[in-house]
């Protein structure tokens, strides 16, 4: 039987809007306005989740995103399921199901329950100290510990969802809707800075619209009233935009902030759909305010962690924001007057409060007298010992506090109850501040670290600002906000300000227990389970440095990153060690603030955006023709054509003979062209290729070794001269971009004296390469009337002709060892163009080929892939390309390097061919080669970096890499691999036409 | 995520933008002449200071111009942004 705690009608709950959802799988029913949280604390569950390790029974603690408990499971075994949400922040909806975590096979009977037993087993540091022996078991370990690691369950299956981006510039950010930031954003606004004011919760307020403290007046009014009025006058102001449900999650360099809109989560299923769920707002503000707040903090004492068991501002907030009671008999345990406003709030409402447990000695606070009038006694200078209860709390014991606050004295006194509200001061919510790189300064009088500093980018007011009282807030901000925005006037400048002050302070991170601390679980980290005798047993064992503590204990690295917790671990481990806390410093905080799912961060990206592909124009007749595709770079180039029924390997067979035997026709459209124009070309190519360019006729083409400064290769494709000062380049698939760079990079900045002008023209044209002993014949088909003999139009030669009155450049260069001829066009006419090469080779049997066929025929003539048989360690000498370097030229890039004792070493890694013994085994690229078989441990000579069947020598193939390579030519060598030895031996690169007769054939 | 004003086109998002490395580290005009030791000073030699530090950028996706930054490592601040040839900012 559940029970109806719902006290009072709220103005924030509307309820005439009954809504039922489901928890644990039992329905419920709460009212619109209801978070999770207070909507089951109205039907009286408080136990709402296991705790990670020692499966201890935990209820809802906070009423915000700094929830460490009650983390939910939100639409269980669903594809929208979403593990790890604070039912503190998700608003109901009819619908909504929810479950809780780390339970199995219930929250109310869990198995796990049984760690909390063997707690004693479980100390900091348990798996790295129990699961390092004996090594070998470390896998079968690392089984067990997966399955029982992690709170919710991630969706296996595709996210639904839509999720967006959108880029905001605006002069003024206000991060958080309470007093300060309502009154930050509306007099930016009226000083005519475009202005954006975001709050995580649905409502503009903050805490203050819902105080009660009838001390705390502005102009007379109580403050939540007068707040009330300046948030109406919000909708009348221009210049401003307010988002709500809207989460900042990280805070960058130079004001770059993201934050995360929900803009769905919140409705009901049929109203989600087709909408975008969540935004990530871009922000790049010319000045941030930050208002974000305070954080209450917990108290440190033993069993501080049962359900029922809640922060004294949660208990204010469900009372006076959702008209709901916690409990039917209260305790407040506290060490500041904020309890008391809290006490009072649930007396006024006929609420029960036990008692008021006090770890001062006393306090002359005007709320102190009410209390007294109320009736509800007040224990000044005790402490809680120890509390009851397993799934609810039910009673706490209380002592008296020595007055060093070490220990306890006297009687133990049992209080019963089934809410304890627990006040250990406010913490700054500092984290937007840390993370945007400012540091942070500690007060030792009020044990805060708080921004102590301004910048002209940026302030932090209100109680982040380190101003907790009513007139401190308004006070500082009215200051801070006319310096900051350079105005001379506030318009709450002048109000009338009244609140009660604190007088009294005292602070003990950790409270004794009249047990040992050994018997105690006093938790810091409720989420990680991490108590206070954790972080003790970390220090004796000699951490010092607070970034080590944390990590031993796991303190403050669960999903709420330690918002309650982590001040007390840092006092403890002070208290401890003997040093002040302003020494200690903090942990870093760490974006994002709270989590965001991988759809938000990815918005529209995703699926065919993810990554941008590139597809050459002649993309749709590959796919026509059953094309299988390889990724080059961003490119997708067809790989080879299998006919039916044909494997990979019998295609490239087919294809690598044909091009050989008949003809072949090669998509190159995506090899990377540069346009290079100016009367200092050919002196920029002679700087930055190996070889010379000075003499290179118009109509020629050449190939072009590119270094890097260091000397080894970088790029290589042929250039050809257009023109007496036009250049056309071309580069490797996927350096396109990067040659590019580079050679703007050396024209700006060390060559600015020439006269050069670059253009990349990839894209605007399309190449189909026709190659094999017949691919004259089909080019003279195509165009008749050119004379293609070899004294007209040579091997390494260009023209310029039309084809249908489309202007196209041939190029007779030859990456196969066949005579060859590159057919370039306008990329729009690409398609047109293969078509008609396909349909004139057709009586010679043209065969499309793809990357794989390429490969394997430039292997057979032992030509370089740039990437694939070098890696940047590989210079022209290391290749056996001494031909190209030239030794006349004065500088290239590179050039220098080539002299460095290092790069002329006899030994270093050179190319070679392979041929294996048995000429069917196929070596595997990236193979290891080896001379000896029977040492240990045996040297590495270098490693396969090319390897086919040629079907054209009827044997296996391979270039290598191998030390001393150049030297040992018919060296037997080994390739030993899982299960046998392969013996292989060193070869000419060069394996097919080694006299290039095919070129001109 | 930096605000960079390029000389040229005004504030951008770093996003648009290629860092270089070390500035005002001249490509040596007779390398032929130059030691071993001397060339690898100027080939691999970086200084990677804590402090104010002049570095190359890039406009890779904006202008492609390439210009000169200080930037002050333990904060990255900003300091200066001239161009190409220009001496660095003696403050």
């Amino acid at each position: 039987m559940t029970q109806n705690l719902r006290v009072k009608s709220s103005e924030f709950i509307d309820e005439t809007n009954r809504i039922s959802f489901k928890f644990d799988g039992k329905t419920y029913y709460g009212f619109k306005g209801d978070t999770l949280a207070s909507a089951l604390i109205a039907n009286n569950v408080h136990l709402v989740g296991r705790s990670f390790k020692y499966h201890r029974p935990r209820g809802i603690m906070t009423s915000g995103s700094e929830e460490p408990n009650a983390i939910v499971q939100v639409n269980p075994n669903s594809n929208i399921t979403e593990p790890n949400a604070r039912a503190t922040e998700i608003e109901i909806y009819e619908g909504l199901e929810a479950s809780s975590q780390n339970c199995w096979p219930s929250v109310n009977f869990d198995i796990g329950g049984i760690n909390n037993f063997l707690a004693p087993l479980f100390p900091a540091g348990f798996y790295y100290k129990t699961f390092m022996w004996p090594k070998s078991f470390w896998e079968k370990y690392e089984f067990f510990i997966r399955h029982s690691a992690g709170l919710g369950k991630s969706p296996n299956t595709r996210d639904p969802d839509i999720y967006d981006h959108r880029n905001i510039h605006c002069d003024v950010l206000v991060v958080g809707a309470g007093i300060s930031g309502i009154l930050a954003a509306k007099n930016a606004a009226k000083n005519n800075f475009k202005t954006l004011l975001l709050d995580e919760k649905n409502e503009l307020g903050g805490s203050t619209i819902f105080e009660a403290n009838e001390d705390n007046k502005i102009n007379h009014n109580s403050a939540s009233e007068w707040l009330k009025k300046e948030i109406n006058e919000l909708k009348n102001i221009k210049n401003l935009e307010i988002k709500t449900r809207t989460s900042v999650a990280a805070y960058h360099q130079y004001n770059y902030l993201l934050a995360r809109e929900n803009l769905t989560d919140h409705l009901v299923k049929k109203d989600k759909k087709n909408k975008i769920r969540q935004r990530l707002l871009k922000i790049r503000a010319k000045k941030v305010i930050l208002a974000t707040g305070a954080i209450e903090r917990p108290l440190i004492f033993n069993n501080n962690d049962r359900p029922g068991i809640m922060l004294s501002s949660a208990i204010k907030k469900y009372s006076n924001f959702y008209g709901v009671a916690c409990g039917t008999k209260n305790i407040f345990f506290t060490n500041n007057d904020s309890a008391y406003e809290s006490a009072l709030s649930l007396h006024n409402k006929g609420i029960k409060v036990e008692a008021i447990i006090d770890i001062r000695e006393n306090s002359d606070a005007k709320i102190i007298k009410k209390i007294n009038d109320a009736g509800i006694k007040i224990y000044w200078a005790h402490t809680i010992v120890d509390t009851r209860g397993y799934k609810r709390l039910s009673g706490v014991s209380i002592m008296k506090l020595s007055n060093d606050g070490t220990s306890v004295t006297g009687s133990k006194i049992s209080i019963s109850c089934d809410c304890l509200g627990i006040a250990g001061g406010w913490t700054p919510a500092v984290h937007l501040y840390t993370q945007s790189g400012s540091k942070l300064t500690f007060d030792e009088e009020r044990k805060i670290f708080f921004p102590k500093t301004d910048t002209k980018e940026q302030i932090s007011v209100g109680s982040c600002g380190g101003d907790f009282e009513l007139n401190d807030i308004i006070t500082n901000l009215n200051y801070k906000l006319k310096k900051f925005l350079n105005i001379n006037k506030t318009d709450f400048e002048g109000i009338t300000l009244e609140n009660d002050h604190e007088t009294s302070k005292r602070n003990i991170w950790l409270l004794p227990s009249d047990q040992t601390i050994g018997k105690t679980k006093p938790f810091v980290d409720y989420q990680n389970d991490a108590t206070a005798k954790d972080i003790k047993l970390a220090l004796r064992e000699g951490f010092r440095s607070i970034e080590h503590v944390k990590r031993y204990t796991t303190t403050g690295m669960g999903t709420d990153q330690g918002k309650l917790g982590n001040m007390h671990a840092l006092g403890i481990i002070a208290d401890t060690a003997g040093v002040k806390m302003g020494e200690l410093g903090t942990t870093t905080f760490r974006p994002p603030y709270t989590p965001l799912t991988f759809g938000t961060i990815v918005g529209r990206n995703v699926g065919e955006f993810f990554d941008t592909f590139r597809r050459t124009p002649m993309n749709d007749w590959h796919i026509k023709n059953k094309a299988e595709f390889e990724n080059v770079g961003q490119w997708k180039r067809s790989w080879y054509y299998p006919k039916e029924g044909e494997t990979m390997h019998q295609a490239v067979q087919r294809e690598s003979k044909a091009a050989r035997k008949s003809a072949g026709i090669l998509d190159a459209s995506t090899l990377g062209k540069i346009d290079i124009q100016g009367s200092d070309a050919s002196e920029f190519l002679n700087r930055v290729y190996t070889n010379a360019w000075s003499k290179l006729a118009i109509g020629k083409c050449r190939y072009g070794l590119m270094l890097n400064e260091d000397g080894m290769v970088y790029d290589d494709g042929v250039t050809t001269r257009l023109g007496e000062n036009h250049y056309i380049m071309t580069t490797t698939t996927g350096g396109a971009a990067n040659v590019l760079g580079k050679l703007e990079d050396y024209l700006q900045t060390e060559w600015p004296e020439l006269d050069v002008y670059l253009t990349s023209v990839t894209d605007h044209f399309a190449t189909a390469s026709l190659c094999g002993p017949n691919s004259k014949k089909i080019l003279n088909k195509i165009i008749p009337n050119l004379d293609l003999s070899d004294d007209n139009f040579p091997h390494m030669s260009f023209k310029e002709v039309l084809i249908d009155k489309i202007k196209c450049r041939i190029m007779r260069i030859s990456f196969t060892g066949e005579l060859s001829y590159e057919i370039n066009v306008p990329a729009s006419y690409g398609e047109a163009i293969w078509q008609k090469c396909i349909e004139a080779g057709k009586e010679f049997n043209i065969t499309p080929y793809g990357t794989e066929t390429m490969h394997l025929l430039r292997a057979e003539k032992g030509f370089i892939i740039v990437g694939q048989d070098t890696d940047g360690t590989m210079t022209p000498i290391d290749l056996q390309m001494d031909w190209i370097v030239s030794k006349k030229k004065y500088d290239f890039i590179g050039k220098r390097s080539l002299y460095r004792s290092d790069t002329m070493k006899e030994n270093r890694k050179q190319l070679v061919g392979l041929l294996t013994e048995d000429p069917n085994i196929v070596l595997e690229e990236g193979a290891q080669i080896v001379s000896e078989l029977n040492q240990k441990p045996v040297e590495m000579l270098g490693h396969v970096t090319s390897s086919y069947f040629s079907p054209n020598l009827n044997k296996s193939i391979a270039l290598a890499v191998v030390k001393d390579g150049k030297n040992m030519m018919g060296r037997k060598l080994f390739v030993p691999m899982e299960n046998k030895n392969i013996s292989v031996t060193v070869a000419n690169t060069v394996f097919y036409d080694e006299k290039n007769e095919r070129l001109n054939a | 995520m930096f605000l960079i004003n390029c000389p040229y086109c005004g504030e951008r998002d770093q996003q648009e933008f290629k860092a270089g490395g070390e500035a005002h580290i001249e490509r040596p005009k007779q390398p032929t002449e130059l030691s071993d030791d001397e060339w690898a000073e100027y080939l691999f030699m970086r200084k990677n200071i804590k402090g104010v530090q002049f570095e190359r950028w890039n406009h890779a996706h904006g202008c492609r111009k390439w210009f000169n930054m200080a930037r002050d490592t333990s904060n990255d601040e900003i300091k200066a942004i001239y161009k190409m040839g220009e001496k660095p900012p003696t403050q």
